[in-house]
């Protein structure tokens, strides 16, 4: 069994990981701006469908101008991504397409074609359809792009949290038993509207962006305070849910994937009452010594924090890499068990199914099959553990967890703090007179990008090696190519990917300079 | 419903939309012709906005015939993209193109320039159905793969679908017959495209040039179809047994699904007549502009019917030609009863998709696209 993993290209695995993060973290650039923004012109459109004020309509335009440039990349980067778990993920593929697959389907069934059939009308029917078609249309759109976010996100919550499911061993895979179950997921919904509501805060730093900038160079004015009202008060809203629904993330992460959480903070040893992590010196470049236990270097620790975070009980058990892998007693008293406990299991389960296949073939008797069968069953929760060689490959970088979670969450509250100002100088100040305020609008729009993709980086990295969490690691998920291939393709997805955002940089660029074109009274 | 009536199902949904799929490559098609079809900017401006607005069908229908293969067959998902992982990729780097060129074309700082965005929607135009139309192909010709599913738990690789070379499936286009069709889909976009556009765009220059490209495009697209279909009747099939899963060689086997199954059959004549019907019209009557209904109809029905000959009465749609017992089959392929059974419910959907994409199409088209569109702000 051991062996037979050696001939896997370790290579081939490296690069189509760096391959799909490489198109994962390209299409997330488009994606939040998509969804963000489309509530916002949604709402300005609605603005002048109700009024008739034909400004309103001229600024609706002008932000889906400006949509409809970002929407195009989104596109063009997002059917990598299916593909690509089929031409890098293959053995993936076939191992839990029986429940993966369908999201992706109804993803393309029910939330695609709203969305690519309404945007036209959006874009091009302003004078062929009546007004409220044309509303419809823009909500539609809108609509269309948060149920794909739905269901893509079902797909990844599942194989962060795999539920619903049953392995087959005469099929070799995992089957569907409910789809109550994976649709449904508790952590699909914590991660959806996470993640969604997370996305309209890039949206709402957009228009607050652009508009500032407008207001500093003392042109379109009154679209500019116009859109930055709607923009902030949408932003301070989606901020404050943000918090809420991220803490609901975290209690989830908590307690199905603990090994994250503890990377997460850079917690050795976990637990009662332990500390939320405010300050400590992790060294970026290098994997910590988390087995010789203790804290990293100058940490400053907030009391309870992450007890509170995690359990919601000051005195709540938080378990750190050590007490996974070591294995520990939960606070209802049943023990979970140590890494080499489950690699033990997950090597019978693999065992025990290659047994199966091979008396199935050879004719055993039904009373034989069933009880390999049972076998299997009971040690299937580990079958992933089987494929792992080193307990140490049970930890992820944990660096990077730890960084880009202190990223997330640190501008996640400079949000919350940004938007409330600017609510509060337009509606009781000029903000014209804070031009370093107007500077510091402009500047967040990168920041909404980096806590997007940080949050990405917190929920990819920190749950490696699983493909899918305890069943799969990427090892055993990956295609029969050459590194070489993946190699050239991330080369040339990298180069392709990198010009075509300047160029959409760019003409986003020109546009916004070029500003809106008013209707003539 | 019995598990074999949900597989059989799956493939007729995967066969539609498949069949959808090769006729929303009108927007291909044209795009091949970009250049020729409009001479003056003007003119290339109006056929890039004409199929600018139904580009994201086709893109989606893509999107969405992955998914759902996926969903209903992920053996074949997981072995043919997994293999034939150079075929797909280029496929997927001019899909990739062609979904920003036409929001960059005509924008100020695109960097690139207009000409390098049409001209990645000519190579999108031009790969995509010759491409896909080849990788359709292998569905009669096979290909060069293995599947163990023993490998998981053991063997000299983990890995359950290999690819029997390292061409990375490029070695499908070495396949003499994988390229007549795939050359027979791409006259065959051109065909569309040119009906398409005569139909949307109201310019006499451009209508004029589409009735020229028309008879160039319809002419190879029939010989090389008629010489793809006579050699899969009489080719030789792969043939599965329904209670041992043994596949095996059969003489003649897709003729004999044709007889057998007569009403695909009939569906294969009616969709070859409305082909044959829509080119000779708008070929004949340089004032007949609705020739893209009764050929995409029929482009839906002849392609539906070729790719139900390929999965149905015992066919392996995806045959190894390096492993026999290696080809999928409808039933060795598929997602479980229960699954199946969930996306049935779902496919229900379908027909309310076709309808509101119906209903939006003809409010949209109502009024075609002309020169003096092009003064607005609403447009590529």
């Amino acid at each position: 069994m051991y062996n037979l993993l050696m001939s896997v290209d370790p290579f081939a695995i490296d690069w189509s990981r760096a391959q799909f993060a490489l198109t994962a973290i390209y299409h997330w650039l488009f994606v939040p701006l998509t969804l963000g923004l489309a509530v916002v012109m949604g709402i300005m459109e609605t603005c002048y469908y109700r009024t008739k004020n034909v400004f309103w309509k001229d600024v609706a335009k002008f932000w889906q101008r400006l949509f409809g440039i970002n929407f195009a990349m989104g596109v063009a980067t997002g059917i990598i991504l299916e593909f690509e778990f089929g031409t890098n993920w293959s053995n993936y593929s076939w191992f839990v397409g029986d429940i993966f697959g369908a999201p992706l389907a109804i993803e393309g069934i029910v939330a695609f074609f709203l969305e690519s059939t309404f945007v036209a009308v959006m874009f091009f029917g302003w004078k062929k359809v009546s007004p409220g078609f044309h509303l419809a249309s823009t909500w539609l759109t809108g609509v269309g792009a948060t149920l794909s976010a739905w269901w893509i996100l079902v797909a990844n919550a599942w194989m962060q949290y795999p539920v619903g499911c049953e392995f087959n061993p005469d099929t070799v895979r995992n089957e569907m038993t409910s789809f109550a179950d994976v649709a449904l997921s508790p952590f699909a919904i914590d991660k959806f509207f996470h993640t969604v509501i997370s996305s309209w805060i890039v949206g709402a730093v957009f228009v607050v962006a652009v508009s500032s900038w407008y207001l500093i160079k003392k042109r379109d004015q009154r679209l500019a305070r116009e859109s930055m009202k709607i923009g902030a008060v949408f932003g301070l809203v989606a901020s404050l849910l943000a918090a809420f629904t991220g803490d609901l993330s975290a209690v989830k992460v908590a307690k199905v994937q603990p090994m994250k959480l503890a990377a997460m903070e850079a917690l050795y040893d976990g637990g009662n009452g332990v500390s939320l992590t405010a300050f400590a010196a992790v060294n970026p470049f290098r994997q910590p010594d988390y087995a010789a236990g203790g804290e990293p270097p100058l940490r400053i620790g907030i009391p309870y924090g992450l007890s509170i975070l995690a359990t919601h009980d000051p005195q709540g058990f938080v378990p750190g890499v050590n007490d996974i892998l070591n294995g520990y007693v939960r606070p209802d008293g049943t023990r979970e068990l140590s890494a080499e406990e489950k690699m033990e299991k997950g090597r019978i389960a693999i065992n025990t199914l290659a047994r199966y296949r091979e008396r199935k073939a050879a004719n055993a008797d039904s009373s034989e099959l069933a009880g390999l069968n049972d076998t299997l069953q009971a040690n299937m929760p580990y079958f992933g553990y089987g494929y792992i060689k080193d307990k140490a490959e049970l930890v992820p970088y944990i660096p990077l967890c730890f960084y880009a979670f202190r990223v997330m969450v640190g501008l996640g509250a400079y949000f919350i703090l940004l938007f409330a100002v600017i609510i509060f100088l337009l509606y009781k100040r000029d903000i014209q007179k804070y031009g370093y305020l107007l500077w510091l609008g402009v500047l967040s729009l990168p920041l909404a990008y980096i806590a997007s993709e940080a949050g990405w980086i917190v929920a990819e990295m920190g749950r490696q090696p699983w493909a899918i969490q305890d069943l799969l690691p990427t090892c055993a998920a990956v295609s029969d190519i050459s590194a070489g291939s993946v190699a050239v393709t991330f080369f040339i997805f990298l180069a392709l990917f990198t010009t075509l955002l300047a160029v959409e940089v760019n003409i986003l660029c020109k546009q916004i300079k070029k500003g809106p074109e008013y209707t003539a009274n | 419903m019995t598990y074999e009536f949900l597989q059989h199902y799956w493939w007729l949904v995967v066969s539609l939309l498949g069949a959808l799929l090769v006729f929303l490559m009108f927007v291909q098609g044209a795009n091949s012709m970009i250049f020729s079809l409009g001479r003056t900017e003007e003119e290339q401006r109006m056929v890039v906005n004409s199929t600018g607005r139904k580009w994201e069908l086709t893109f989606t229908t893509l999107v969405t015939f992955g998914g759902a293969f996926f969903a209903s067959f992920p053996l074949f998902y997981s072995t043919s993209f997994g293999g034939a992982y150079w075929l797909w990729m280029l496929i997927l780097f001019s899909f990739v193109l062609q979904a920003v060129s036409y929001e960059f074309q005509n924008k100020l700082g695109n960097l690139l320039g207009t000409r390098t965005f049409r001209w990645f929607l000519v190579a999108n135009g031009i790969l995509g159905p010759l491409l896909l139309g080849g990788a359709v192909a292998t569905f009669f010709n096979g290909s060069n793969f293995i599947v163990d599913k023993n490998n998981i738990a053991g063997g000299l690789q983990p890995v359950i679908s290999r690819w029997a070379n390292s061409s990375g499936g490029l070695d499908a286009l070495l396949d003499v017959w994988n390229l007549v069709l795939g050359f027979a889909v791409f006259f065959l976009a051109r065909v569309l495209g040119t009906l398409y556009v005569r139909n949307n765009v109201n310019d006499e220059n451009i209508r004029n040039r589409c009735g020229v490209r028309l008879l160039g495009a319809a002419v190879p697209f029939l010989i090389l179809f008629v010489a793809f279909v006579l050699h899969v009747l009489l080719k030789d099939g792969y043939a599965y047994d329904a209670a041992t899963g043994e596949i095996s060689i059969v003489p003649g086997k897709y003729l004999d699904n044709m007889l057998t199954m007569w009403y695909v059959f009939a569906v294969f004549v009616a969709g070859v007549a409305l082909v044959l019907y829509a080119i000779a019209k708008s070929v004949l009557d340089k004032t007949y502009i609705k020739g893209i209904w009764p050929a995409g109809i029929g482009v839906v029905l002849t392609v539906l019917a070729l790719l139900l000959c390929a999965g149905w009465n015992g066919t392996a749609y995806y045959p190894s030609n390096a492993d026999l017992q290696s080809s999928l089959t409808i039933a060795n392929s598929s997602s479980s009863e229960f699954t199946l059974s969930v996306m049935a419910v779902v496919s229900l959907l379908v027909p309310f998709v076709l309808a509101y994409i119906a209903y939006v199409w003809r409010a949209m088209d109502r009024k075609k696209i002309d020169k003096a569109e092009l003064g607005t702000d609403e447009m590529y």
